[in-house]
């Protein structure tokens, strides 16, 4: 398969033109930035970096925060104890007309509500992109949770599911645990750098519920993705 | 509205700015949308950036960055290379944009795909891949709200963030009813985005092709980033079995930690917000999940020129996200379609004459269109001066029609001027002179002390200002005559 396409590449391409315009970009990079010492290295231009690397502020603060800024993008949020959490969850299907709930690999069963049909997705068995499309929403947890921007963040990592399951469906049940909270962007990129240097999934920020503001600047929820966000902080 | 104007881009000829800036100013409605439009996200972004104690460290941060990255681009984007093939992903390197859109083409091509989706991406614009997709029997569908709407109406954008922010809900009502056949639709933008919603989920779930730009790519990683707000990024990046990313070569940045200031400085910029609804990072391609293939188009296109300019290069540092065409006087008014280009408002000013090249009139009245207030440079996230940059691009066209040689270049009027200018400021003989003269020459224009018209080409100076006349007599001649001697003593310090 790759072969083939290997083939097709060159020949779509006329054959060897390819490393020929890599070369004279290249090539043009180096006449353009002839003013560069040819001994600096990128080090060697400083970057200064005074901005804030770490939010100080006690806990408590910091999940208040986080719960404080997802609602104000239009996010329902609750803030839930953890044994109360399968209780909460039902009650948000109930809340919401429910019926069926695609359910990511490695959610706690614990969570799953009673009475509702599951979508489970695998690597066995893989939902289709209608199956996900026509279901009624999607129960995930999270990666972590960013308080500064009140940004929820997957990795395609443990009850999280592929990226699929978080776009399809209208409907995007997650549940964030308190400790899954970090302060400030820099603290997640941080965290984050393991997860992809180790086996490189994709990461989606996700702030609010999809939107758009393209007619007269006005916030219209929900365009592409769920149009709607439910987050439980449990703690 | 023009429909599919010649751009910079397209080859041919473009008006001048000032051509096309009277055009759009005639119509009020057009004034009115943008009026309303960058006056609503101007107070938002103030709202966003006070809100950071650190936004001049990050706003720093971010400059050296770049700077760091554009000084080394060769090494980086090597380095871009390798990481992405390291994570499955394979990359292509395109001269021109030509050489862009025959790599696209090619690939969907090959995989017999006759529609593609695509997410909105200024390079493609920059190119017109949809265009050249078109004459290969491909067709492309936009997928953000905006681009739909003008590619819908057959237009182009006027603003690299709301492309459509010149068309208000009446029009995009009538234009969906017209075109995707709704019935029964009011002008409530919710509606209209269902509609939006419904069509479009069609052809994200048929579709085997997915063309994306991309906001940034990790030299370290090789993690590519796209920043979005309604879903239909994530969509083109993750349902088709085949992705493609255009992206300009002065994406790239360093490491994957650098994106902690870039991600605090771009939302905020642009839409306003703390953080941007969605935002996609991949690496490569990885199994069971997303594209099983993806390719990576690395383009210069004209950017290794501006990187040749050492004064120039700062451009390179953008990051598009808009906030110096919301706050620019000019941009406020003529909307962006006067600029002639896929880059608008102030950073098209100095964007678009650099990549396509000094010389062509169209582009080269672009340095023109702005009054040099630096609103823009104090918002730019990644502080580009652009003032400085205007200055120096209008010195370039100065040169080039001098340099031209041409009978028409040689006695254009400004030319002639600034020559016999510098002459006589260098010359102090000649510059008394032309003192005396001018106390002779202005009697019939002063009046009161102040000249309130000047005659001919100059009377463009006094349309909306006074000037000042030349004094009766200058502190030279005063201090001759305190003196009582008519004696020079020049370089006494005088």
């Amino acid at each position: 398969m790759v072969e083939v396409e290997e083939r097709l590449g060159e020949r779509l391409l006329g054959g060897g033109r390819v490393t020929t315009a890599r070369e004279e970009i290249l090539r043009r990079i180096r006449r353009a930035t002839h003013d560069v010492p040819k001994d600096e290295h990128p080090g060697d231009v400083s970057v200064e970096r005074g901005y804030r690397n770490r939010d100080d502020a006690p806990r408590e603060e910091i999940v208040a925060r986080f719960a404080e800024r997802v609602a104000e993008y239009e996010a329902t949020v609750h803030r839930v104890s953890e044994d109360k959490l399968p209780r909460a969850i039902a009650e948000a299907c109930e809340r919401r007309g429910i019926k069926q709930l695609v359910i990511p690999p490695g959610l706690p069963e614990g969570w799953v509500p009673d009475g509702i049909e599951l979508l489970r997705d695998g690597a066995s068995m893989r939902l289709s992109n209608e199956e996900l499309d026509w279901s009624d929403g999607v129960l995930t947890g999270c990666a972590l949770g960013i308080s500064q921007t009140g940004t929820i963040v997957l990795t395609v990592g443990e009850a999280q599911g592929r990226r699929a399951l978080t776009l399809l469906p209208d409907y995007h049940l997650c549940v964030v645990r308190e400790e899954q909270v970090v302060g400030l962007v820099p603290e997640a990129f941080a965290q984050l750098e393991e997860a992809l240097k180790g086996e490189r999934r994709a990461i989606t920020f996700i702030s609010g519920p999809s939107a758009t503001s393209d007619i007269e600047l006005n916030r219209v929820e929900g365009v592409h993705g769920p149009r709607t966000l439910e987050v439980l902080i449990a703690g | 509205m023009e429909i599919k104007a010649p751009d910079a881009f397209s080859g041919g000829r473009t008006p001048s700015f000032e051509e096309s800036a009277r055009e759009s100013l005639a119509d009020t409605q057009l004034r009115r949308n943008l009026g309303k439009a960058t006056q609503t996200i101007r107070r938002k972004r103030a709202v966003a950036v006070e809100e950071m104690p650190d936004w001049e460290q990050l706003r720093e941060a971010g400059r050296a960055l770049k700077e760091r990255t554009l000084r080394h681009l060769d090494e980086y984007l090597l380095q871009l290379e390798e990481s992405v093939k390291r994570a499955g992903g394979r990359v292509h390197w395109a001269r021109d944009a030509e050489e862009a859109n025959g790599i696209i083409a090619g690939i969907a091509k090959s995989h017999k795909a006759r529609e593609v989706v695509k997410v909105k991406s200024i390079a493609t614009d920059e190119t017109k891949l949809n265009e050249h997709l078109e004459g290969e029997g491909i067709e492309a569908f936009e997928t953000d709200l905006a681009e739909l709407i003008i590619q819908l109406a057959g237009e182009t954008s006027s603003h690299i963030l709301v492309p459509a922010i010149h068309k208000n809900r009446s029009e995009i009502r009538e234009l969906f009813m017209r075109k995707l056949g709704a019935r029964g639709l009011s002008d409530d933008p919710p509606d209209l985005a269902n509609v939006a919603r419904l069509y479009l989920r069609e052809k994200f779930l048929g579709a085997k092709v997915g063309i994306s730009g991309a906001n940034f790519a990790v030299a370290e990683t090789g993690t590519v980033c796209v920043v979005e707000s309604e879903g239909n990024g994530r969509m083109c990046t993750t349902l088709p079995p085949v992705l493609v990313t255009l992206m300009g070569i002065e994406k790239v940045i360093p490491t994957w930690r650098d994106y902690e200031v870039f991600m605090q400085l771009l939302p905020r910029s642009s839409t306003a917000e703390r953080m941007n609804p969605y935002t996609s990072f991949w690496t490569g391609v990885s199994e069971g999940d997303g594209p099983q293939e993806f390719h990576l188009v690395l383009m210069d296109n004209g950017r290794t020129e501006v990187l040749a300019d050492e004064i120039g290069r700062q451009t390179l540092n953008c990051i598009r996200c808009s906030a110096c065409l919301n706050v620019c006087p000019v941009y406020e008014r003529t909307g962006g379609h006067a600029y002639n280009s896929v880059y608008p408002g102030p950073i098209g000013a100095i964007l678009t004459p650099q990549l396509v090249g000094i010389g062509r009139p169209g582009s080269d009245s672009l340095p023109y269109a702005s009054s040099l207030c630096g609103a823009c440079y104090e918002v730019c996230p990644v502080k580009i001066n652009i003032p400085e940059v205007l200055i120096h691009l209008r010195g370039k066209v100065v040169r080039h029609k001098q340099d031209e040689g041409s009978i028409k270049g040689k006695l254009d009027p400004e030319n002639v001027a600034m020559k016999a200018m510098a002459k006589t400021f260098s010359d102090r003989r000649l510059y008394e002179g032309a003192q005396r003269a001018a106390r002779i020459g202005q009697w019939p224009l002063a009046r009161g002390g102040t000249i309130h018209r000047l005659p001919g080409r100059l009377a463009g100076w006094t349309e909306a200002r006074e000037l000042k006349p030349v004094p009766e007599q200058t502190f030279r001649e005063w201090w001759r005559s305190r003196n009582g001697s008519a004696k020079d003593s020049s370089g006494a310090g005088a």
